[in-house]
């Protein structure tokens, strides 16, 4: 009697990894330019992080220049741009203009680059045991689409009018009836829009990829419970990406249609603007509004998942200790990740939508800050008890911690709307955002540079330049942002180019201690960017686990190989939080071990 | 390093808390009836996240300082009952503190926007362009003439773009630079925008609101103090977005009355 047919065997994922096996590149585009290797593109978007943060840097430098010094002339700008800065003293409109790119330039080509795309590229297929990401080509796209998008949003210093004015936000109409709204909102702001839509198709096929990713490309053992939490935190970051870049996508479209298509959908019926009757009607400024702020508010917990992610797996390396509550750690970055959804609308409490909805956003506001509480004590937890080692990733992740709680804390306010009555629009709401995004987000970006860059790069970092430079950074950052909120208390409106109400002089010199304190930390920096330089080929060697950490990365070599493994296939028996624990490397386990008894 | 970090992050948070309870800057006096209520709210969620503020920034530092690695055999603690006092800290005394502020504050907002305003309260029209406000009382006719775009003209200072020719009601209509309003009088404004999104915002009142072009925006307040203060604009219009100012007014009855027939002349 003939067999019966033997049943389909089940794909396992080593089975799609042999498949995966791509070849090395040859040549020298396809090895360092249009490379499909996750490393290279990882890189290349901290290169691109990189770029955009010192440019989004020296725009802060000069807005903070004219703000303290209001009627000061600086050398060589009026050289620059002598239409916008005649003898070197920043027009209002300039003024607006840079702060505009600044925001947006921090926001998507920084915070949304470096710490997701940036290592997550880079770390992500190797802690998952894989070759490489599920669609490298898909991958390398993604990067060349957000370079170009970058291309695009700069070329708007460069047209005619100059770059918009108005705002990251870019508020409608001011942002949609084109350039009779006054300057830069002619070819600069249209510029804007296109560069942010090419953006969010970047990061939808980066979204993409990292969810098929961490589903499909898992080795042998390495169970979703084993995933480190980093490899979390990306993973939950790329789902609310998908959604939140599908809805950008669209409503920057639109916008770009208003603008040159003669659509209505942002611009109502009778508006007068620079005399002229606008010839649109039946649109709604709050629409734009609305999709912004759906997309904008996930986008900010894009901007800061990846960093719990990167300090949830460093601190328990350098505490030498597991993580406290790793499973609830990660619950409340799904948590988040999901309540990060039904909140938008605290951005817009006083914005002239009906005022019901103030509380029926205001309540999942303050309780999102359950989970972001929770996973803020159990890292202050997992101190307690350490056998600490301070190098200068793990100061940062505790910086990260206290500036976390200190940005945290001012949503509190914020996220009620009788007391945001009062602080929208202040110097309180500037204060809470450039603290966990400009702050505590960029200290996750240096703490996982710090950690990362002997792997990376096969060198180890200046360890005594990376100190000096995280000490004068904590301190710099507490000097620049905490008197914002003293400002926000004496009702100092923000997007301001000067202060000249009679209630808000006295605040000057507040906000001249603030330039001083803007520009030293800047300078500080320098000392960060020359570590990088320095080490890349004056650093010592790195060997293999150069912190005793346990997750797929420290197992191969430093840098790895391009496939990542060198043709092994790791078999994962443990978890990544097998720290303090007796194991043959000492006090911990490698998620790759081979042992069985874990003490 | 540890004891570095600990001692700075300690420092920092003891400054800078202190700045918040010394009031060296903080909300002007207040002189609206319902200021009080947002006042208080603020005091207290200033009060409950500053000891949250405190007590986090120090556990954090006193960690950082007692738990370096000393090279010794000293074994790792996990902290006493694990994961689990950091969830019911955090859902307890976090929860709880949300529902007593919103149950207040939704008191508070709800007064705010979300009651009519007192049917005998003077109704002022509110317009905001790049880059100032006019506002337009009724006159004597207690009636608005209708507003028509296409007919502003900054010229002939037409700011609403009225028609007196052929509208009666816009004939008495009284335009100002200036929100003068009598005190301890529920005041209603409506606003409405010309061109762009703009925002009106009292510090003095506690008030805010945006304007949104296509919408009349009703907002209500009762000065309780005869002060002058200024109107400021808290949503980005443009380049002269810092530079636009009103004044508030507040005068006594009968000053208010003398101004308003002095304007109708």
């Amino acid at each position: 009697m003939p067999e019966a047919p033997a049943p389909a065997r089940r794909r396992e994922t080593s089975d799609r990894l042999a498949e995966l096996k791509h070849q090395p590149p040859t040549g020298f585009l396809r090895t360092h330019v249009f490379s499909l290797d996750h490393k290279v593109i990882g890189k290349q978007y901290l290169d691109l992080g990189l770029v955009a943060v010192v440019t989004g840097m020296v725009l802060s430098w000069l807005m903070r220049f004219h703000l303290g010094y209001p009627t000061a002339a600086l050398p060589g700008l009026g050289a620059v741009a002598p239409n916008r800065a005649p003898g070197g003293v920043m027009t209002p409109e300039f003024y607006l203009q840079l702060m505009t790119m600044h925001g947006t330039i921090m926001v998507f080509f920084v915070l949304t680059t470096a710490p997701f795309a940036g290592f997550g590229n880079y770390v992500l297929p190797i802690q998952v045991g894989a070759e490489d990401m599920a669609f490298p080509r898909f991958n390398m796209m993604s990067f060349w689409v957000t370079c170009v998008a970058f291309l695009v949003l700069v070329a708007a210093f460069f047209v005619p009018d100059g770059p918009p004015l108005s705002g990251w936000t870019a508020y409608a109409p001011l942002s949609a009836v084109g350039k009779d709204a006054g300057p830069g909102q002619g070819t600069g702001q249209t510029l804007w829009a296109i560069s942010i839509a090419l953006f969010c198709v970047g990061q939808l096929l980066g979204s993409l990829n990292f969810i098929a990713t961490t589903l499909d490309l898992r080795t042998k053992g390495m169970t979703l419970a084993r995933l480190p939490f980093c490899t979390w935190a990306w993973f939950v970051t790329s789902v609310i990406g998908l959604i939140a870049f599908s809805v950008l996508l669209p409503a920057c479209v639109l916008l770009v249609l208003d603008r040159v298509a003669g659509t209505s959908f942002f611009i109502p019926a009778g508006l007068v603007v620079s005399d002229r009757l606008q010839p649109h009607s039946g649109g709604s400024p709050l629409l734009w509004q609305h999709l912004f702020w759906f997309f904008g508010h996930p986008e900010v917990y894009i901007a800061i998942l990846p960093g719990f992610g990167i300090i949830s797996h460093i601190l328990p390396a350098f505490a030498r200790k597991p993580l406290l509550g790793p499973k609830v750690v990660i619950g409340c970055m799904v948590a988040i990740g999901f309540l990060s959804y039904t909140v938008w609308g605290h951005h817009m409490f006083l914005s002239g939508m009906n005022p019901t909805s103030a509380t029926l956003f205001s309540v999942p506001t303050l309780i999102i800050t359950i989970p972001a509480t929770i996973v803020t004590l159990l890292w202050i937890g997992t101190v307690y008890g350490a056998r600490f080692r301070f190098t200068t990733a793990a100061l940062f992740c505790l910086g990260f911690v206290s500036v976390f709680v200190s940005g945290g804390i001012s949503g509190f306010f914020l996220a009620q709307p009788s007391i945001d009555t009062y602080l929208h629009g202040t110097y309180f709401v500037v204060a809470h955002f450039h603290f966990v995004m400009g702050v505590a987000a960029m200290f996750g970006i240096f703490a996982g540079t710090y950690f990362w860059f002997p792997k990376m790069y096969g060198r180890m970092m200046n360890e005594t330049i990376g100190k000096i430079h995280f000490f004068l950074t904590l301190i710099g950052v507490y000097c620049i942002f905490m008197p914002m909120h003293y400002l926000g208390l004496v009702a100092n409106v923000r997007r301001y180019s000067a202060f000249t109400d009679e209630y808000m002089k006295s605040s000057l010199p507040l906000h001249r201690f603030i330039t001083i304190a803007a520009l030293c930390t800047g300078a500080v920096q320098l000392l960060f960017l020359y570590n990088l330089v320095w080490s890349r080929f004056k650093g010592a060697k790195a060997p293999e686990n150069p912190w005793e950490a346990t997750s797929l990365e420290w197992s191969t070599t430093s840098p790895p190989p391009f496939d990542n493994f060198g043709g092994r296939h790791l078999t994962v028996a443990h978890g990544p939080n097998e720290y303090g624990v007796k194991g043959a490397a000492g006090d911990y386990v490698m998620q790759a071990s081979s042992e069985t008894e874990v003490a | 390093m540890g004891k570095l970090f600990g001692a700075i992050v300690a420092v920092i948070a003891v400054i800078s808390a202190a700045i918040f309870v010394a009031r060296i800057w903080w909300l002007p006096a207040d002189v609206s009836v319902l200021g009080e209520g947002i006042d208080h709210q603020l005091t207290e969620t200033m009060v409950a996240s500053g000891v949250l503020f405190v007590a986090a920034q120090l556990a954090l530092a006193l960690f950082a300082w007692q738990y370096g690695d000393a090279g010794d055999a000293r074994p790792i603690k996990i902290f006493p009952g694990g994961a689990t006092p950091m969830v019911v800290i955090a859902t307890a005394l976090v929860g709880i503190e949300i529902l007593v502020l919103s149950f207040v504050g939704t008191r508070i907002w709800g007064n705010i926007f979300l009651t009519p305003p007192d049917p005998s309260a003077l109704t002022i029209d509110v317009q905001a362009e790049q880059f100032a406000y006019y506002f337009r009382y009724a006159g004597p006719d207690g009636k608005f003439g209708t507003v028509h775009p296409e007919l502003i003209d900054e010229g002939s200072s037409n700011f609403f773009g009225l028609d007196p020719a052929h509208d009666t009601a816009a004939r008495d209509d009284i335009i100002s630079a200036s929100l003068v309003v009598p005190v301890n009088r529920p005041i209603l404004l409506r606003l409405h925008s010309k061109d762009m999104g703009h925002s009106f915002f009292v510090p003095e009142l506690r008030l805010q609101q945006d304007f949104v072009p296509g919408l009349v925006i009703p907002i209500h307040f009762t000065a309780t103090d005869t002060v002058k203060k200024e109107i400021v604009c808290t949503q980005l219009c443009g380049l002269g977005h810092f530079n636009m100012r009103a004044y508030l007014e507040v005068k006594t009855e009968p000053e208010f009355e003398d101004w308003l027939k002095q304007q109708s002349q």
